[in-house]
């Protein structure tokens, strides 16, 4: 089987950087788990989140992470892409995209 | 105007969207195209330079390789960090070598109005770097705060950055989407200049003049021309020739029926209605199309009682079927008011209760219908009610004074 495991948290604590104490925790989390863990990554702030649906065959493109609460996480793609327009080019094929939404979040490189 | 503010006003943009293409920074770009024009006012006071275009691109990019080196130099210092200047140019001498100022602005509006930013950071950000408009000069157009229309600015270049939005003009299958929103930027910054009379009356006209500006520039960079551009242009042209005559000496706001037609602007009519006339004649007819055909069918009437309200009927009606929002359906029912009378209009306006209860137009426009019908005591709370749901000066003189006229019946 495998697991994903989403980290939910308040963003506005990383407002002004990452605990370096913390940041060795996570490290040792890594470290204990690597056989298991596939991949992972920390996000940019949500105020870097756009958002693609297609309707009627059309994409519209929106700023935010504003899926609907009647929308749950059901899953992910984690892609290359060169800049934003090329990643919600991606999006916007994704058959998801029709019936729901995807949201768009840059990865945060460290 | 002095030279310098006439340079800085044609040439802001132009050499702001080169240095962003050259130094792949906003911020960077900004600051030292500033920089350039503060050195300008003690350069140029001996007499300006032959080119100032080229001038001051050269100038602004001095200062950005200074502040690179700076940064890089001061970043060694800091740490043992070998520091990479990926993204930058790395050869200095190949910019100072070019004279050429590339005209870079269709991507940088592409990239202000970028679908992934909000409406309103959309709207600052094409203000601030395509025009030129400083922060405090948004903050007062659009009677907010300063650090409110700085900190949009901020947030929005932060996300142009993070999220890697690209500085370039999209490919053609998303010109359609992309440009729809650039038009929407547009037509927003010149609906705020317009639609409220209050305030610094000068700032805001500026508004004005400022989206019509952008869309003559739009309309030459464009490769294939784009109808609901020329229409938007119309639009704007033919709502902007009343300017004059829609607000009193006194800055009272005079309804269209009442405004002294000679003192619309017809160089702007003429304009917008030619150009009205050729996209009906080519199409395809879009929103904006039909709207500029409403507003020409009323620039073309030079009295009141003249107005051809059938075909703005009839033109309300197929607007409906494009854009189906309460407000088109409104105007709808105004034209209809118009053209077969009160009677026929009040139920359409009646059914939009639910949709525009709370907006004060709904209100105004019911108020109108039930006083031309004598229907007074109801006219008067109608009035009433639209008076307590508006904050616009303006419209509560003039809405204080329609309750005088019917309290004195």
């Amino acid at each position: 089987m495998q697991y994903l495991l989403l980290i939910y948290e308040n963003e506005k604590r990383f407002a002004t950087g990452y605990d370096e104490g913390e940041m060795k925790e996570y490290m040792a989390f890594g470290e204990e788990y690597k056989k298991a863990i596939q991949g992972g990554n920390a996000l940019q702030p949500t105020a870097t989140a756009s958002t693609v649906r297609v309707r009627d065959g059309k994409r519209l493109t929106t700023d935010g992470p504003f899926a609907e609460t009647k929308e749950q996480l059901g899953g992910y793609y984690l892609v290359e892409a060169s800049n934003l327009d090329d990643a919600i080019e991606m999006a916007g094929k994704i058959p998801g995209a029709r019936f729901g939404s995807i949201e768009v979040r840059p990865i945060m490189t460290f | 105007m002095s030279d310098l503010e006439c340079v800085f006003r044609t040439e802001w943009g132009r050499i702001l969207s080169a240095l962003i293409s050259a130094l792949g920074d906003f911020d960077l770009a900004e600051e030292a195209l500033q920089e350039a024009f503060s050195s300008a006012v003690i350069e140029w006071a001996k007499g300006a330079p032959r080119n100032p275009r080229a001038w001051l691109y050269a100038a602004a990019k001095h200062k950005a390789i200074d502040t690179i080196r700076r940064r890089a130099s001061f970043a060694e210092k800091q740490s043992e960090l070998v520091v990479q200047e990926e993204s930058r140019p790395n050869t200095t001498t190949k910019l100072e070598e070019d004279s050429t100022v590339p005209d870079e602005r269709l991507r940088l509006i592409f990239t202000c109005c970028h679908p992934a930013l909000p409406a309103e950071a959309q709207v600052a950000l094409t203000l601030r770097t395509l025009c030129g408009l400083t922060t405090e000069e948004i903050a007062r157009a659009f009677l907010l705060p300063t650090p409110t229309i700085a900190q949009r600015l901020v947030r929005a270049k932060n996300k142009i950055r993070k999220a890697a939005i690209p500085y370039r003009v999209p490919s053609a299958p998303d010109v359609p989407e992309r440009l729809a929103v650039v038009m929407a930027v547009v037509y927003l910054v010149f609906n705020e200049g317009y639609a409220a009379a209050l305030g610094d009356a000068l700032v805001r006209h500026e508004l004005c003049a400022e989206a019509i500006r952008l869309t003559r520039l739009l309309r030459t960079l464009l490769a294939v021309p784009e109808p609901e551009l020329d229409a938007l242009l119309a639009l704007m042209l033919l709502h902007d020739s009343r300017r004059s005559a829609r607000v009193s000496p006194t800055g009272e706001l005079i309804l269209l029926s009442d405004q002294d037609r000679t003192h619309w602007n017809q160089e702007q009519i003429d304009e917008g209605c030619a150009l009205v006339q050729s996209i009906f004649q080519t199409g395809p007819i879009g929103p904006y199309a039909i709207e500029a055909a409403i507003a020409a069918l009323h620039a073309k009437a030079t009295r009141a009682e003249e107005t051809d309200w059938k075909q703005i009927c009839a033109l309300y009606g197929r607007l409906f079927v494009l854009h189906r929002s309460p407000v088109v359906a409104l105007n709808h029912a105004v034209a209809k008011s118009m053209a077969e009378g009160p009677e026929a209009a009040l139920p359409l306006v009646d059914a939009l209760e639910s949709s525009l209860g709370d907006y004060h137009l709904w209100h105004a426009t019911r108020a109108d219908l039930l006083r031309r019908l004598g229907r007074t005591a109801e006219a008067i709370a109608a009035y009433r009610r639209a008076l307590e749901l508006t904050h616009n000066a303006v419209e509560q003189r003039f809405l204080n004074r329609r309750l005088a006229e019917l309290a004195n019946r």
